[in-house]
């Protein structure tokens, strides 16, 4: 008698658990043999690689459609600048308190957008974020146009330009494992279901009893989190913030969307080797300027319409390797009991 | 007082212009259901088209509106064939980002040819002559384009109601599907649709040209006041264009009358005010 049995699990998730545990594991080790510019570059990655990932799940799965991202990730590194270099809090709690400041920001903003569906809510979450570009350029508590510099004795207190840049290493790589393990875990929970649904078609999924507003309000709240910690860590690094640096829609979602589009979107994996390929073009073909911007615009239209699912997408459909399983498997077992 | 008065003539007066800008968008929504990002910057490239044809190659300004209108309509088809007829579908993310790449594309190029200056266009002398009522003074500029955002919203109406390609457009408006059944050849009917859009941008383009300077990378901000004015006046009404235009244009006066740091952000600030208040738009249907 055969027995039949649902898991996420595949012999091969073993192994690839195990090596993501030990790239993990290298990468918090990276100070011990890596500069200050190489441990500034992967701050720098790990934070894209966080806001893709969130990115990906606004977008590719809850049909959110955000290029306003650029708000809360501005609001993040301005709160940090205010709670770490003038509050006097330490560091750890301020950069938690920037991302849930951000996440209390999405509410009012999330309650006027999600009026707009579709493509019109794109355009609207600019416009928010132009909103809040706008009012922090009036704010003159928050240093007016031309912003903000951390202060130095504070800065000076986590310890000298290395430890700073190990220090700050770490909080960007526990940022983006948080975001990729929380988008994980979603992923694999009922509410990650019902995401997943949402993802394939949205009126059907809405049918079968998904509450779809809640759960879009849910992954916005989330990704605004996510996008606040970012900005707190990444200006951090800086340290200085502007409201034309802050909310620079090219920085922190034009880019972003680049990542999610040829990673491939809808796929957890897409976020990070989308991030991975896009810092390797950027390394080589900066220089080039706006040849290289039309270029990464050319490419992305070209993948859309060529390559919707991205090049991770387009691995999986050849292999169906998944580092972060989340595709049910029928599962035979031979003989045994029901 | 009479400067306020001043401030909100003007802002009515402008508003036309941002209704134009507006009504391209609204027509490519309407019939396609895009969203084009790149509405901005090809209302940028209208501009400089504008710019390269009267002051890098001295054509008289009749010409070069004769020239860059068809050039636009060209645009418009060419991206409606080429690009934007492969995107159309259920999905609302691959238009987005096709014009989103668009828009990146069309920003940067510009700079390359253009580099990152101020420009304008001159038209001479009416550009500061006024006309005098009472206390109020009306640049004859400003009414000169309020009377051209009506004639081509006037202008568009006509063609949406009173000839054969309106019947045609709003026929694969309410359903493709079936207008494809009756012998339409939608993929062509989209690209003069993005034609006509174009050729409304590019009226724009050259009024606003002259209005206030320019750079490549002034599209998003045409782009924003061109979306707020169709949220404004209601998703898919012509009519309504006008209306938010007007309200938009006056809101960003009274913002700029207070504090000219404040016109953009008054502007915003309205629009968000009347998405919370009427969600469909002052004109728009009771559709949630």
């Amino acid at each position: 008698m055969t027995s039949y049995s649902i898991s996420r699990f595949n012999k091969h998730h073993y192994a690839t658990g195990l090596a993501l545990l030990v790239i993990l594991l290298v990468l918090a080790a990276l100070p011990a043999f890596a500069g200050k510019a190489t441990l500034r570059l992967a701050t720098e990655m790990a934070g894209y690689m966080a806001l893709a990932v969130m990115w990906n799940l606004l977008a590719g799965y809850a049909g959110v459609m955000s290029i306003g991202q650029q708000a809360f990730v501005g609001a993040g590194g301005y709160a940090l600048f205010m709670l770490a270099g003038f509050a006097g809090l330490p560091l750890i709690p301020a950069v938690l308190l920037a991302g849930l400041i951000s996440a209390l920001l999405a509410i009012p903003v999330g309650f006027i957008l999600f009026r707009l569906n579709g493509a019109y809510f794109a355009i609207g979450s600019w416009v928010m974020a132009e909103i809040f570009l706008l009012t922090t350029a009036q704010s003159d508590m928050l240093g007016a146009g031309s912003g903000l510099s951390f202060p130095t004795a504070v800065a000076k207190s986590f310890g000298n330009s290395t430890e700073r840049a190990a220090l700050f290493w770490w909080i960007a790589l526990a940022v983006a494992t948080t975001a990729i393990m929380t988008a994980y875990l979603w992923l694999r929970s009922s509410r990650g279901l019902a995401l997943t649904a949402m993802r394939d078609d949205e009126d059907a999924a809405a049918g079968l009893g998904v509450d779809i507003l809640r759960n879009k309000f849910a992954v916005f709240m989330l990704a605004a989190t996510i996008a606040g910690m970012v900005g707190a860590v990444l200006f951090l690094g800086k340290l200085r913030i502007s409201p034309t640096a802050a909310y620079d829609i090219n920085e922190w979602t034009a880019s972003i969307i680049f990542i999610v589009v040829i990673g491939g979107i809808g796929r957890l994996e897409g976020a990070i080797v989308g991030t991975l390929i896009f810092f390797a073009l950027r390394h080589y073909l900066a220089d080039f300027g706006t040849y290289y911007l039309m270029a990464l615009g050319a490419v992305a239209i070209v993948m859309m319409l060529k390559l919707p699912q991205g090049l991770w997408g387009a691995i999986y459909d050849q292999t169906g390797i998944e580092l972060f399983p989340l595709r049910r498997n029928i599962v035979k077992h031979p003989g045994g009991p029901l | 007082m009479t400067e306020l008065l001043n401030s909100i003539v003007q802002g009515i007066l402008i508003g036309g212009l941002y209704a134009l800008f507006a009504a391209g968008l609204s027509l490519v929504f309407g019939i396609m259901r895009i969203v084009n990002l790149a509405h901005g910057d090809l209302i940028v490239l209208g501009s400089f088209l504008g710019f390269f044809a009267i002051s890098v190659v001295g054509a008289p300004i009749w010409l070069a509106v004769c020239l860059v209108l068809p050039a636009m309509a060209l645009v418009g088809y060419v991206l409606q064939r080429v690009l934007l007829n492969k995107t159309i579908g259920s999905d609302v993310l691959p238009p987005l980002l096709v014009t989103f790449g668009i828009s990146v594309i069309l920003q940067n190029g510009l700079l390359q040819i253009f580099t990152a200056d101020n420009r304008k266009l001159d038209f001479g002398e009416i550009e500061v002559m006024s006309l005098q009522a009472g206390p109020i003074s009306m640049g004859w500029y400003a009414i000169l384009i309020f009377g051209m955002a009506v004639a081509t919203i006037y202008g568009l109406q006509f063609l949406s109601y009173r000839t054969r390609l309106g019947r045609v457009l709003r026929a694969t408006t309410d359903d493709p599907e079936v207008a494809k059944l009756m012998g339409i050849r939608t993929d062509h009917v989209f690209g003069i649709a993005m034609a006509i859009a174009m050729v409304v941008c590019g009226i724009a383009a050259i009024l606003f040209a002259a209005w206030t300077s320019f750079t490549p990378l002034s599209g998003p901000s045409r782009l924003l006041i061109a979306f707020e004015v169709v949220v404004i006046g209601g998703i898919g009404s012509i009519w309504g264009t006008l209306i938010g235009g007007v309200l938009l244009g006056v809101a960003q006066a009274l913002g700029g009358y207070l504090d000219p740091a404040w016109q953009t952000l008054a502007g915003h600030v309205v629009f968000v005010i009347i998405l919370a208040l009427w969600p469909a738009g002052i004109l728009g249907g009771r559709k949630s």
